[in-house]
């Protein structure tokens, strides 16, 4: 997981690039079988204790998945912790530390 | 890139093809793992909506997420997605709302089959502005609902879906 993380005027925001197959369990492999669903589904940000963001995924998102959002009363130098969790139980977590524009 | 093979990409990541029954069947696998998932202790994350999710109609999604609160248009709800998506697989979309008292934006592709995409609540320190990339099976209109207090604020968006292209 990438997260990039930016400070301007007490508002931050974060970028974050999940590597994840994000598989909607409605496609078929080469022999025809049905490829089990794999997605995440459910997204959060951590800032000095407190979430910061919260969002729930479905199937519908695409591949290696994209989000943005922006929240406010961070600084430079501080950490933001993004974790995310997958309908297998997979789950990642990470720091990221707040930068200057 | 020939239209053939771009074709066959965007055919596999849309998932078009695929029986009520297969569809059944991955649904009951989501159940399974669902059950797994609420045995861990501890949980930091909230209960996912999956009948929300689940819902093949914009309707039983709406009612799943919501229940029934009255649902009105704004014009205070913005929607940036591009006009003509040369790729269903990949859509970048960003909605902002200036609606007082968000508490929740809801993303949904109306002729997905499971249109519910994505849900974020508005946090007490998190602005009403969220990006993401979704698919969309087909030309079809991006329905965005917004919670605040005991209303549903929504506005629509059509994208066209360039299926087999690879623009140009």
């Amino acid at each position: 997981m990438k997260v990039k993380a930016v400070a301007q005027n007490n508002v931050v925001s974060v970028k974050i690039l999940v590597q994840h197959v994000m598989e909607t369990g409605r496609r078929k492999d080469e022999t025809g079988k049905l490829v089990p669903g794999h997605y995440i589904t459910e997204v959060n940000a951590q800032h000095k204790g407190e979430r910061v963001f919260q969002a729930e995924l479905g199937p519908g998102v695409s591949k290696d998945p994209y989000l943005a959002f922006q929240f406010t009363g961070g600084s430079v130098g501080e950490t933001v912790t993004i974790s995310w969790v997958d309908n297998k139980g997979g789950t990642e977590k990470a720091d990221s530390v707040i930068s200057a524009v | 890139m020939d239209g053939s093979f771009c074709k066959q990409i965007l055919m596999k990541e849309v998932g078009m093809g695929v029986s009520r029954r297969q569809f059944f069947k991955s649904v009951a696998g989501t159940i399974a793992y669902a059950a797994v998932i609420s045995a861990v202790p501890e949980r930091v994350f909230a209960a996912w909506n999956q009948k929300a999710f689940m819902s093949e109609t914009m309707a039983a999604a709406i009612a799943a997420k919501y229940g029934n609160l009255p649902i009105e248009d704004s014009a205070a709800i913005q929607i940036k997605s591009p006009e003509i998506a040369e790729n269903g697989a990949y859509v970048p979309v960003s909605v902002a709302t200036t609606i007082a008292g968000a508490s929740n934006i809801t993303i949904f592709s109306e002729a997905n089959f499971a249109p519910l995409v994505a849900s974020f609540d508005i946090l007490p320190r998190m602005r009403p502005d969220v990006s993401l990339r979704l698919r969309m099976a087909k030309t079809a209109n991006l329905v965005v609902l917004v919670q605040a207090g005991g209303k549903l604020y929504k506005a629509v968006k059509e994208v066209k879906v360039t299926i087999g292209g690879c623009g140009g």
